[in-house]
């Protein structure tokens, strides 16, 4: 009995101590992101005096609207601008990615590992290893500055990690109903389109996620293909706000909160899915 | 029969004009362009031989000398990964085995995650607010321990500025490790540890012979992912300081991109010469650990 007391104390004081080195792990994780929200709603000079003082605490939203009309970046223009380029820049990869996929995990035909697996390592080709001739190219079809380059781009490069992980998904999906709807006479555009994508749902969700969110972070493409400022997307947006030497931090953190809420909803709405991808490597470097 | 032949090459058409278009042919003119002088003639490795007697990419004289950076780029990048990389294996272990056994940790885990989930860009101007002078976090902590007289802005002196965006860096990015870590920890099946019970074992001793072992590929995983970020780095180091002060958070993806896209006149030789090294690590680290996973 004694025995058991000393045990079950044992293993309470290592559950205690989880809980509070967890939570306190956990606090220091979250505090920044409580502190640019609490900023984003406070005047410049309490910010200044600590965003945990509250000898003085003058909520106010300036710092949203000053971000929503910046003179130039305003986040009115630029959330919009990066929806229209991310929502097509999240969906033409992924079918043209599925379409792909099926040949790699459907069909044979000459080549075709050595053209998988050279597909796969492109997946690590860093952003500033293409991006000179990019530059190039869309300077010279007139597509600088113009949100159909940066979409083709963005496109281009989902493919390698979206093929890998899409043939790995076809991989294990039955084939026998494929072969049923060929013998039937169904097209294989078909079957494609009505058989397989249907049962693809779930890995096309986490691309979804994945992509919407990767495309509508990224800075480095936007920074070098578009220029104008009306065309600026989010991160370009938020890259300006940030002044040289004076920072305005109700302007900066309000328009960072704005520019974090998109990616965030999709992730709570999407949560199994993306982390499912994430967890199946489906990462981009 | 030649039907069935064409399918495939249907299938994959869009795909491969794609990627041919905007990455492979890119790329080789990439390698291609590292080659040529700004008058666009052939001179060979020239433009990589440069780089290293260029202060802002090769400096080890600095770190010899035990003063303070720049390093030059190609030094930072790989400084990034000695401090970053262990720090953010060990506190993803940490916290995937921590927050299994705490109430609330899917909540928990979930707001780590967000490093992860938000733009670089954002996650950069937290960076630099939270080592703000008199609006950050970190000050705050150091006046109130008694430390107050060290309060500066960490990301605007050549001294901190580099050590701070790492640490930084281990804040953002711990998520990936923590939920690689926790998939990895479900799939251990319960049975060794039982096993290890039955047989006398303590908890860490279980941990360190079952749980380690078994999270290799996890590891594998992370470690990839980890050092092709680290050497990829680019939104966090422009948005807080473009890779300055005097070039002290200068790392390869900057100063290509400064080469290349600002500097006047534009020098894409040297700027596609730092790339194509870059592609050069990132691809030796992946195919190592592509045949580490194999071997396993």
């Amino acid at each position: 009995m004694k025995h058991m007391v000393a045990r079950l104390k044992k293993v309470k004081r290592f559950t205690i101590l989880t809980h509070v080195l967890g939570w306190a792990v956990s606090l220091i994780w979250i505090i920044p992101f409580l502190g640019i929200f609490m900023a984003s709603i406070r005047p410049l000079p309490e910010i200044l005096n600590g965003w945990w003082n509250f000898e003085t605490f003058n909520p106010t939203l300036r710092g949203y609207i000053d971000a929503w009309n910046h003179p130039t970046a305003p986040l009115s223009g630029a959330l919009l601008n990066s929806l229209i380029v991310t929502i097509p820049a999240t969906f033409i990869p992924i079918f043209i990615a599925a379409l792909g996929a099926y040949a790699f995990a459907r069909f044979r035909f000459p080549t075709r590992d050595l053209l998988f697996f050279a597909i796969v390592l492109l997946q690590t080709i860093p952003q500033q290893m293409v991006i000179i001739p990019i530059f190039n190219l869309v300077i010279r079809v007139g597509l600088w500055n113009n949100y159909i380059g940066l979409i083709l781009v963005h496109t281009a490069f989902a493919l390698p990690w979206q093929i890998l992980f899409l043939r790995n998904f076809f991989s294990t999906l039955p084939v026998e109903v494929e072969e049923a709807a060929l013998i039937d006479g169904a097209s294989y555009f078909k079957i494609f389109y009505k058989i397989v994508l249907p049962l693809t749902l779930p890995a096309l969700a986490s691309l979804t996620a994945l992509q919407f969110v990767w495309v509508w972070n990224d800075f480095f493409f936007a920074l070098v293909l578009i220029s104008s400022p009306e065309l600026r997307v989010t991160t370009q947006a938020i890259a300006v706000m940030k002044g040289r030497l004076f920072i305005d931090w109700p302007v900066i953190t309000a328009a960072s909160i704005i520019g974090m809420i998109m990616p965030i909803a999709i992730y709570v709405a999407l949560q199994r899915y993306y982390v499912r991808g994430i967890v199946a490597g489906a990462v981009k470097g | 029969m030649r039907r069935r032949r064409l399918v495939p090459l249907l299938f994959l058409t869009p795909a491969l004009l794609l990627l041919v278009i905007f990455v492979l042919f890119p790329v080789v003119n990439t390698v291609y362009l590292s080659l040529l002088n700004q008058e666009g003639e052939f001179t060979g490795l020239s433009n990589y031989a440069e780089l290293f007697g260029r202060e802002n990419f090769w400096n080890p004289q600095y770190l010899l000398e035990g003063k303070p950076p720049p390093y030059g780029a190609l030094i930072h990048n790989g400084v990034w990964i000695l401090i970053h990389l262990p720090l953010s294996l060990f506190f993803g272990l940490l916290l995937a085995v921590l927050l299994r056994e705490v109430k609330g940790g899917a909540i928990i885990k979930s707001a780590i995650f967000l490093g992860m989930v938000i733009p670089l860009i954002v996650g950069g101007m937290l960076l630099r607010f939270i080592y703000d002078e008199r609006a950050g976090i970190v000050n705050a902590f150091l006046r109130l321990v008694g430390l107050g007289d060290l309060a500066i802005t960490w990301t605007a002196f050549p001294q901190t500025v580099l050590f701070a965006l790492i640490l930084g860096t281990v804040w953002i990015w711990t998520g990936f490790a923590m939920i690689v870590y926790s998939a990895g920890l479900e799939g251990i099946p319960v049975e060794l540890f039982e096993a290890a019970k039955i047989d006398g074992a303590s908890r860490w001793q279980a941990f360190r012979h079952i749980t380690i072992p078994m999270l290799r590929p996890s590891t594998i995983i992370v470690v990839t992912m980890t050092i092709l970020w680290e050497l990829k780095i680019f939104d966090m180091v422009w948005i807080v300081q473009q890779g300055g002060p005097g070039g002290a958070s200068m790392v390869m993806a900057v100063l290509m991109y400064l080469e290349a896209f600002l500097y006047i006149p534009s020098n894409f030789g040297t700027a596609s010469a730092i790339a194509t090294l870059l592609t050069v690590m990132t691809f030796g680290f992946a195919a190592y650990m592509v045949y580490l996973m194999v071997k396993s």
